[in-house]
């Protein structure tokens, strides 16, 4: 079946309902970046001596980097495994894990109070540092998903340059260049390849431990030695409920078949990942005893049994059931709920845990830092959507004697 | 002959080695300025003297060109009232906890970075901002400082602020141990304007002895306890207190240095660039064999056909 399916671009009408309230939602939140800009962080965020630290932090770069992890996780499957099936599903995950990054790399310009020096990790270097290591590794890492995302965009136009009026007389010569950059990607791409799984475990473990040095300010349930550990394992089992997820929401919302064999087979792989998480994550807190802590009744300890509870064991017990592997509605709600135990896990550590010595005032996000959070979300959701309809990203069956398009490489 | 060329190869592999090592031990220096010297200085602050005059505010807001009320406003006591945090507007505060009787005075405590021997904050710094000098003190380079304020998540006493309400070139702040003024042998303001003299300034090393002999000639006066001798691996300020640190609103922290485990895991990670290299390596093998596979499997499809 999935030898006559070929990406393609999906032209559609762009705004429906939905998309308008989508983009109502990045206006607002584009508003407020504006704010934070002209009056500070001060201003917009609920963020303070005590509280470094807020949800653009926790949940716009942990939780956005998490998320991305389809990217490298198809890419390991479909190229370094050579698994020629998956291929289908490698485009949409490179997008998301493109825009995903290129968000992160938004949020952490908006939440640094001198956002123009954002390129002085690159000559001020400081090996010691976990987040030198997590800052380094991305912005490699955005580069390779730029060049890894580029021969999609020579297939779009090779062939197909047009512009306008007086840049005609340059039509040819950037045709041209288009397929001098597409020769040189086909041969190199696997450099990037490889490149782009190494730099996401790298920087996805790093990104654990960066709480690490905040000691005793951490919560004695999430703070420990393995935190990296902990952070690459979920980051390995939520890439493939990602793409199935987004899989099922692409087809719904483009009216498309769902690719049910693709989803269950990546389904069946999402049990042993979150299987391997749970044993490290429940072995460490028994070997570091933190379980008494579980018999407080606070914040923490509640938001710490959701996690692993609603985000970690009913997933992995929906995964294993037969019925659900046959159902992509099934396979989604599952899939989703391995995101929210992800997503609540990067925010329990660097918010919920994170309990200094002096506090005068507790954290609680302002309306402004929710504002810029879900608008990038948005933003996120309009740009895949713009992305499907302009370049070849999904695939779709192809009846025999469609016109023949420029031919499609393994990568 | 044979021994000669022996002897040569020796020669030269031990050269091509020395070579490896100076080059990886500079590549791993590539970070803040780091340097324990034996004979950094320190303050040692006996918080039983202190009257809570709060002139060492005045004087450090003064010093580092900060807005201040006149000094005559520092008699106010109802400030006390509340327990303050050093800010961006005020790199220390005094701040007052009842005595063990009743009838006793105050206790006052003045708060200002601790100046730690392994500081969290120069570990931490994504661009190496922070430093820790000869002479003690623990400094931040405004030239290199992205506004990150990881240096604050890692601080385990809650020290640096950043200056919140600027929407253009924020700053962190806080104590610099007077850096400028130590440069031109004065004393730091704090110490110098203190009528009571409860904070002594001296080689980190005396300080510790003649902490321990203030406790064992005045053994009713103190607890038997210096704050910052040994706290995540020593601190350059260190306290005298006449009950527990605890209820002084002293943070209650190990022994081990803030950013130990921390850079042992960074390290581990990225032990000379061996295991990216490693990892590199491993799966472009396994994507080359399995690209291999794929390829046979083909052909012989084709084959059979």
């Amino acid at each position: 079946m999935s030898e006559n399916m070929k990406p393609v671009p999906l032209p559609r009408r762009y705004f429906t309902p939905t998309v308008i309230v989508i983009a109502v939602i990045a206006a607002v939140g584009l508003l407020f970046v504006l704010a934070r800009l002209i009056f500070g962080i001060g201003a917009v965020t609920n963020l303070s001596n005590e509280f470094p630290w807020g949800i653009w932090i926790g949940i716009d770069v942990a939780a956005g980097v998490a998320l991305a992890a389809g990217g490298f996780t198809t890419a390991a499957l479909g190229h370094i495994m050579h698994k020629e099936e998956y291929h289908l599903i490698t485009r949409p995950a490179l997008l998301t894990a493109m825009l995903g990054y290129t968000f992160v790399a938004i949020s952490v310009g908006i939440d640094l109070g001198r956002y123009y020096y954002i390129w002085h990790p690159l000559i001020m270097w400081n090996g010691n540092s976990a987040l030198f290591e997590v800052g380094m590794c991305v912005m490699i890492y955005l580069t390779v998903l730029y060049i890894e995302f580029l021969p999609i965009v020579t297939e779009r136009f090779i062939g197909r340059v047009n512009l306008p009026g007086f840049f005609k007389r340059f039509n040819v010569s950037l045709d041209k260049l288009l397929r001098a950059l597409d020769r040189g990607l086909d041969k190199t791409m696997f450099i990037f390849i490889i490149a782009g799984v190494v730099l996401s475990c790298l920087h996805q473990s790093s990104l654990g431990t960066l709480m690490i040095i905040a000691g005793p300010k951490m919560h004695p349930l999430w703070q420990t030695p393995i935190l990296p550990l902990l952070f690459l394992l979920s980051a390995m089992s939520v890439g493939f409920p990602m793409v199935i997820f987004e899989s099922y929401l692409t087809s719904k919302s483009f009216g498309l078949k769902p690719e049910t064999n693709i989803m269950a087979n990546l389904g069946s792989m999402v049990a042993p990942l979150l299987g391997i998480y749970l044993s490290f994550k429940l072995g460490d807190m028994v070997i570091r005893q933190t379980f008494v802590y579980l018999t407080e009744f606070n914040t923490a300890s509640v938001m710490f049994v959701i996690e692993i509870v609603i985000g970690v064991v009913v997933p992995l017990r929906l995964f294993l059931s037969p019925q659900i592997q046959k159902s992509p509605m099934g396979l989604s709600i599952a899939a989703f709920l391995v995101i929210f135990g992800v997503f609540l896990n990067r925010m329990n550590n660097f918010i919920v845990a994170y309990n200094p010595p002096y506090v005068f005032q507790s954290y609680f996000p302002s309306i402004g830092e929710i504002s810029v959070t879900a608008g990038f979300i948005a933003l996120e959701i309009l740009l895949f959507r713009a992305f499907v309809m302009i370049f070849p990203i999904v695939s779709v069956p192809q009846h025999s004697g469609t016109k023949a398009k420029f031919s499609i490489r393994s990568v | 002959m044979i021994n000669e060329s022996r002897r040569k190869f020796l020669k030269t592999s031990a050269l091509i080695g020395a070579g490896i090592t100076g080059l990886s031990a500079k590549s791993v220096k590539a970070g803040p300025k780091y340097v324990l010297d034996e004979n950094r200085m320190g303050v040692l602050v006996d918080t039983t003297i202190c009257i809570g005059c709060r002139k060492c505010e005045w004087a450090c807001k003064t010093e580092h060109d900060l807005p201040t009320q006149p000094i005559e406003s520092y008699d106010d006591r109802s400030v006390f009232e509340k327990m303050r945090r050093p800010d961006a507007k005020a790199l220390t505060v005094v701040n007052e906890y009842p005595s063990k009787e009743t009838d006793q005075f105050p206790i006052n405590v003045k708060v200002q970075c601790m100046h730690c021997d392994k500081p969290a904050c120069v570990s931490a710094c994504i661009v190496g901002a922070f430093s820790k000098e000869e002479n003690g003190s623990v400094i931040w380079d405004t030239d290199k400082c992205i506004g990150c304020r990881y240096c604050m998540v890692a601080c385990p006493f809650q020290v640096p602020a950043f200056e919140f309400e600027k929407a253009w070139h924020p700053s962190i702040r806080k104590c610099d141990f007077c850096f400028e003024r130590t440069k031109e042998g004065k004393l730091p303001a704090c110490i110098e304007i203190c009528p009571m003299e409860v904070l002594t300034y001296g080689t980190r090393k005396s300080l510790v002895e003649r902490a321990h002999q203030k406790i064992s000639l005045y053994p009713d006066r103190y607890i038997n306890y210096v704050y910052g001798e040994y706290e995540v691996g020593g601190t350059s300020w260190l306290y005298l207190a006449s009950k527990d640190f605890a209820e002084l609103q002293f943070p209650k922290l190990g022994t081990n240095t803030a950013p130990g485990v921390s850079e042992a895991i960074q390290h581990g990670i990225f032990a000379y660039f061996v295991p990216p290299v490693a990892l590199y390596a491993l799966l472009g093998g396994v994507m080359w064999i399995n690209k291999k596979k794929a390829e046979s499997n083909k052909h012989k499809e084709v084959l059979h056909e």
